[in-house]
């Protein structure tokens, strides 16, 4: 039972919808014992395009990872379709942060988006002509793909963004995890992620985004999770995203979560 | 001279099994220490040759404790790779269980270990009945104590890293690039970390008898380092950082073979370190040399560009039309000189530098004209630098009276595309006059206004 319910004597959250393309139970993640991210509840609707947002810390990279089995959970589990991600693996891309990676490393565009299909391909085969292509025609999709062949450090950071979104492509998942694919990226780059993330909407995709910049929140996105350490709302981006939640989630009001993570990191 | 002969090329029996034992440890070792490098684990490498020595003192013990002879080959290696993975197992503890960073644990581990090795061969040597001297040969590396098994074994070692390199190239590949993408995807990341790590141990401990456990983290590394500024492939890097692994133990061991008293360690060292010099200075990829020249070429362009943008608004000044219709006349050099900051040293250079371009008619010392070629690059440049002028202005609002000197550097490296971009933006074809009137750069310019 999570605190939330134990407080406001909610109902019963346990219940995994089998629809919800993601479907997340009395999530708690901490490094190093410390609480990062405090009983996460959620269930995303199929084919939206959902905006994570929340202040510096508040653990969005977090709750990607931890959906992903990247990093350990302390309690709770994340459903995708109602299976757990050891099974669904193959529905689920990717798009890591972009200083994530060394882009002096010694590959090209396509190298790195043909990444995007080593799951298909398999334990120790080679990457195939066959592969190749589809690697190059991903970069065509997000308008890079005179670049295959240029190794990545030749790239502008706009151009490297939309290196990791093409691989994400190649994945050719159901449900997708970007983090802050919109950090530092130059109009064209933005032009194009957006219309990306339309394109896989109409296709019936679920994309969560960790995003930024508040200023585009509305326009770009029809759901939000407002997230600092703990949800502080989710829904629909018009009934959600009102100026009294950000207050909520940017406002200091949460230093007792911060302290108690100290707390329990030093006890 | 003969002998020389002789030993490079293998003639020699007795030093063609040494010579050639060593080309194949340096190929094995320059293929797995690029992944090594690749993976940020190069340290690693050190730690774990380090760990192998307290191995060598203790498998001497427990083999004559058994009543075998203590200096058997195998056995010896045997104790080496156990206590080297222990090595390595521990820096991975430290660095779970507590904060401290990977660099202090191998620091801890690598000394430790050293340490530890020391003393059991110090002990080693007050075992009555058991002649141990010349297990130190494994700190320095003694080539020429190897027989024909030693080869045997290292050629064995060698293919292997030759086949799980080949097989696993997409996978440690992906590894040391995107360890988090790897493990969205399911892999074991811990054991192919692992696998990488018992490769790089085999090499290690098939190596000490040869290069010796100080050693042969350098045949692990500089080989992988000198390669990469060969090539921006990592196939390719493979092979050169083989090939020059290859080449540096061919060297070395021969070297040493002719001169007995250098160890061949050392001078393979050296030889690789030769190389890698070279390769920073030349390297195709991105050697300093080419990087440098590429510098002086932009520099000189830059120079050659600012020569005649400023003739090309002279003739715009003296002509007062459109810019797109002017005709090219010759230009005054006391002119040019007043333009810009140049002294008339360095403006006789730029000219004899936009001549060598074809970019100059005719120049006797007080007169300058522009060649056709150089009188259309002018039109180009200056419309290139106008529009960005005009973008800054008009897009990322900077106040005219200081667009010029940022347009300066910019005009000079736009790409067709971003010109398109700008002609797109700002509706543009033809040259647009200069947004903050023409004239003298800052002083004068600010006053007469802007055009847009």
């Amino acid at each position: 039972m999570s605190t939330q319910d134990l407080l406001f004597g909610e109902g019963d959250a346990s219940e995994h919808s089998p629809h919800a393309p993601v479907s997340i139970h009395d999530l708690t993640v901490a490094y190093h014992r410390k609480p990062v991210l405090w009983d996460v509840d959620l269930d995303i609707p199929e084919g939206k395009l959902v905006g994570i947002i929340g202040p510096n810390g508040a653990g969005k990279s977090t709750l990607i990872k931890a959906c992903l089995d990247l990093v350990p959970r302390a309690s709770g589990e994340v459903r995708f379709f109602g299976k757990t991600y050891r099974k669904q693996r193959s529905l689920v891309g990717y798009v890591p942060q972009r200083e994530s990676v060394d882009w002096d490393f010694p590959v090209s565009a396509r190298d790195v988006v043909a990444m995007g299909l080593y799951g298909k391909i398999g334990w120790c085969r080679p990457v195939g002509r066959k592969h190749r292509e589809l690697a190059g025609q991903a970069l065509d999709h997000v308008g890079i793909g005179h670049l295959a062949d240029r190794q990545i450090s030749q790239l502008s950071g706009g151009q490297q963004q939309r290196v990791f979104l093409a691989r994400a492509l190649a994945q050719n998942a159901q449900i997708y995890f970007m983090d802050e694919p919109f950090a530092a990226v130059d109009a064209a780059t933005e032009r194009a992620i957006v219309g990306l993330l339309k394109e896989l909407k109409e296709k019936g995709r679920t994309v969560l985004v960790v995003h930024h910049d508040l200023a585009t929140v509305s326009q770009y996105f029809d759901w939000v999770i407002l997230l600092n350490m703990r949800v502080v709302d989710c829904g629909p981006t018009e009934k959600v995203f009102t100026a009294e939640n950000l207050k909520k989630t940017y406002g200091g009001k949460l230093t007792l979560l911060a302290e108690a993570g100290n707390a329990l990191q030093q006890g | 001279m003969d002998t020389v002969w002789r030993v490079l090329f293998l003639l020699d029996y007795n030093t063609r099994l040494v010579v050639l034992s060593t080309v194949i440890l340096g190929v094995a070792s320059g293929l797995i220490g690029s992944f090594l490098l690749l993976r940020k684990r190069s340290l690693m490498g050190d730690a774990l040759s380090h760990a192998c020595l307290p191995g060598i003192g203790l498998a001497f013990i427990f083999m004559v404790m058994a009543g075998a002879s203590g200096k058997s080959l195998p056995g010896l290696l045997v104790g080496a790779s156990i206590t080297g993975l222990a090595g390595v197992g521990f820096v991975l503890l430290i660095r779970n269980l507590s904060r401290v960073k990977d660099d202090a644990a191998m620091g801890i581990v690598l000394s430790v270990f050293f340490g530890l090795g020391v003393a059991v061969l110090g002990m080693v040597q007050t075992i009555p009945d058991a002649s141990a001297a010349g297990l130190e040969t494994f700190i320095y590396g003694k080539t020429a104590s190897m027989v024909f098994n030693d080869f045997l074994l290292l050629a064995g070692v060698a293919f292997l890293v030759l086949v799980a390199s080949a097989i696993l190239m997409k996978e440690f590949t992906l590894l040391c690039f995107d360890e988090g993408f790897a493990r969205s995807l399911g892999w074991p990341v811990h054991r192919l970390d692992m696998i990488m790590l018992a490769l790089v141990s085999a090499v290690t401990v098939v190596g000490l008898q040869a290069v010796g456990l100080i050693l042969i983290i350098a045949f692990l590394i500089i080989p992988a380092a000198a390669a990469r500024f060969w090539t921006d492939d990592l196939r390719n890097m493979l092979i050169v950082a083989a090939a020059i692994g290859g080449v540096s133990g061919w060297l070395g061991a021969s070297t040493s073979a002719l001169l007995p008293g250098l160890p061949a360690g050392a001078i393979i060292v050296l030889v690789a370190a030769a190389i890698f010099l070279f390769s920073l200075l030349f390297g195709r990829a991105r050697g300093v040399v080419r990087r440098l020249s590429a510098q002086v070429r932009l520099r000189r362009k830059v120079g050659r560009q600012h020569l005649l943008r400023a003739v090309y608004e002279i003739l715009e000044r003296n002509q007062n039309k459109d810019p797109g219709v002017l005709s090219n006349e010759p230009v005054s050099f006391d002119e040019v000189l007043r333009l810009r900051t140049w002294t008339p040293v360095r403006l006789r250079r730029l000219i004899q530098s936009a001549n060598r371009e074809d970019h100059i008619d005719r120049f006797d010392g007080v007169n300058l004209r522009l060649s056709e070629s150089g009188f259309g690059e002018a039109a180009r440049t200056t419309r290139n630098h106008r529009l960005w002028e005009m973008f800054l202005i008009t897009h990322a609002d900077i106040a005219p009276s200081h667009v010029d000197r940022d347009a300066d550097s910019v005009e000079h490296v736009l790409s067709p595309d971003m010109v398109r971009e700008l002609e797109r933006k700002l509706d543009l074809r033809n040259i647009p006059l200069s947004p903050h009137g023409l004239g003298h750069v800052g002083v004068g310019a600010v006053d007469r206004g802007t055009g847009i």
